[in-house]
């Protein structure tokens, strides 16, 4: 898709917005990280990956998999951005029978890929999902975004392990480096750096870049497909709960939902209701 | 009497599967020799995949081959696949009904020397709570392979429990396996045995030397234990006054549990044999079976203890 700097700009404003109406609506939820992979997520779904839309099980699809899953109401708020979601479901997030439960829920909503929310599984799925591609000799690419807490899990350093085995270059794993886990700051809760040297260490290709800076994501993301013989892993320094500014680097707002005051100031600083 | 490893049935029909299908990939953890997945690999060096000892990752990875339409065969030991990878199997695998098939080897006792940490006597009860997880316990090669055939050709998750020695053969090579189906082996009088897996010719054992005794005791090959075959156990239910689970698995939670969840009413007496909630120990498959009080003779004490006690 063709979109400008700009437009991806608004779009992430959109995004970010929804995903947080959710939140509010549902009265529980994931902001902080929601908010610092939402210009991640709006890249790829606006920018970089083939898909289409109306058949979520196109077989030369590239596919994005969210092993982060309680940063789901972003990808809910893509998926409204693209018709997949009505306006009504937003106010069914976290409730009994929604399409938009707490964590993705691929049997509900196919584009989702994989039910995430057991942290430290999406990369070995991903690493399955390139290696099947590989067999039979698609050139679809597979993309998985996992958070920096997350990757104190044991099963992400097997996955690295195998992917560089296999050599799966049309891997690509994006890191949510936030810098904050629920517990306060992963170098202190868990350290996971350096984390460019590890991935360096385990043979993956690794680009670290801003996670908020669209130029920066789309060319890592391009230099990722076009590198070969190796995954890559694109480390993206982010600020947890980034574009709401009584969110950023809070901890507490990892999961908080925001109450009514708050959802009045967010709606003042994202420039109005954007989801009309 | 012939005797054959279900492991080396295992690996006798991947690799005819391996020749019919394309879909078929198989992935193993490090134990493909002992897994019997080896022939397969050599063959189809394309479509397997050793990930090494990273048991989480092997189900993962799985999960995500199955899910670019390929049939994926899974192998390591059971306290492993079904222990170690509990998650993994439930959230990548079962919950999005991913079409891998779970056939760990090396079950309960006949791990044998390696002794308690290489025996699982829990992973049925593991398995089978898992919603839309199959579950099934074959009693020797044949049926293994009737299985393995089986298995491939329905979508969606299975766990399959394979042992590790040479036990003897009891079905004929016609045999058909039906899921959720048990099959009568034997009828009787007094009671019935109900059992899976290697217990299966052990209760065969046991019913040929109580009928030298007066005692008359049909068997019941169970190797479906989840879905279990709801009528048939309602129908003996019906008709003996004993019913006796037999397996080697921890009586918490394994065939004994999943045939009282089948009941509808207790009319016949349940009589449990199996591993008595407890941990694995070193010892050949034999010295265990008869150190578990599962050896043919043991079990005939106790079923003969019951009855009679049960006449005063």
């Amino acid at each position: 898709m063709n979109y400008s700097l700009d437009e991806l700009k608004e779009i992430a404003k959109r995004v970010r917005y929804n995903a947080l109406y959710m939140i509010t609506k549902a009265g529980s939820g994931h902001p902080g990280g929601s908010l610092s992979s939402a210009d991640v997520l709006v890249t790829l779904y606006f920018h970089t990956m083939r898909y289409d839309v109306e058949n979520p099980y196109w077989e030369d699809r590239d596919r994005f998999i969210l092993s982060k899953g309680h940063a789901c109401p972003t990808l809910y708020a893509i998926f409204y951005e693209l018709g997949i979601i009505r306006r009504e479901e937003l106010d069914t997030l976290r409730k009994p029978g929604s399409r938009l439960q707490g964590h993705p829920d691929i049997k509900r909503l196919p584009w989702a890929e994989f039910s995430s929310g057991s942290l430290g599984q999406g990369l070995s799925f991903a690493v399955g999902v390139a290696l099947g591609g590989k067999i039979d000799r698609r050139d679809y690419y597979t993309f998985v975004m996992i958070g920096d807490g997350e990757s104190q899990e044991g099963q992400v350093w097997e996955a690295a392990m195998a992917a560089r085995k296999f050599g799966l270059d049309h891997l690509i794993a994006i890191t949510d480096r936030n810098g904050l886990q629920i517990d306060g700051l992963t170098e202190d809760v868990m350290p996971v750096d350096p984390l460019a040297e590890k991935w360096k260490a385990f043979g993956w290709n690794v680009i670290e870049i801003d996670g908020h800076n669209f130029s920066q994501i789309i060319e890592a993301l391009e230099k990722a497909k076009t590198f070969r013989g190796a995954p890559t892993m694109i480390i993206a320094h982010t600020i947890k709960g980034k574009g709401i500014s009584f969110m950023e680097n809070i901890v507490d707002f990892h999961g908080k939902a925001p109450n009514s005051k708050e959802w009045e100031r967010i709606t003042i600083e994202l420039g109005g209701e954007l989801n009309g | 009497m012939v005797k054959e490893a279900m492991r080396d049935a295992y690996g006798e029909v991947l690799l005819e599967l391996g020749k019919e299908r394309p879909d078929i990939v198989v992935l193993d953890a490090d134990v493909s020799k002992s897994t019997k997945t080896v022939g397969f690999a050599k063959n189809f060096p394309e479509r397997f995949f050793d990930v090494g000892i990273a048991e989480a990752n092997l189900m993962g990875i799985a999960a995500g081959i199955a899910s670019t339409g390929k049939t994926v065969f899974v192998s390591t030991f059971t306290v492993f696949a079904s222990g170690r990878a509990y998650d993994q199997v439930r959230q990548s695998i079962v919950y999005p009904e991913r079409n891998v098939k779970i056939v760990a080897t090396h079950s309960s006792i006949t791990a044998g020397e390696d002794g308690a940490m290489h025996q699982s006597f829990e992973d049925i009860a593991l398995m089978r709570t898992i919603p839309y997880m199959r579950v099934i316990s074959p009693c020797d090669g044949v049926e293994t392979r009737a299985v393995i055939r089986k298995i491939a050709s329905i979508p969606g998750p299975f766990y399959v429990r394979l042992a590790r020695p040479p036990i003897p053969v009891i079905l004929n090579d016609s045999y058909q396996f039906e899921l959720g189906k048990g099959v009568v082996l034997r009828d009787g009088v007094d009671g019935v045995i109900i059992s899976c897996g290697i217990m299966t010719h052990i209760a065969l054992e046991v019913a040929n030397i109580l009928s030298n005794e007066g005692i008359d005791l049909g068997v019941v090959n169970m190797s479906s234990i989840k879905p279990i075959d709801r009528d048939l156990i309602e129908a003996l239910a019906y008709r003996y006054r004993y019913l006796i689970s037999c397996e080697d698995h921890n009586i918490i939670g394994g065939l004994g549990s999943a045939i009282l969840e089948a009941l509808p009413y207790m009319n016949s007496r349940l009589i449990r044999i199996g591993i008595e909630d407890t941990f694995g120990d070193s010892g050949r498959f034999e010295e265990l079976l008869e150190y578990y009080k599962l050896d043919p003779l043991s079990i005939t004490y106790k079923i003969k203890e019951v009855m009679v006690s049960d006449r005063v």
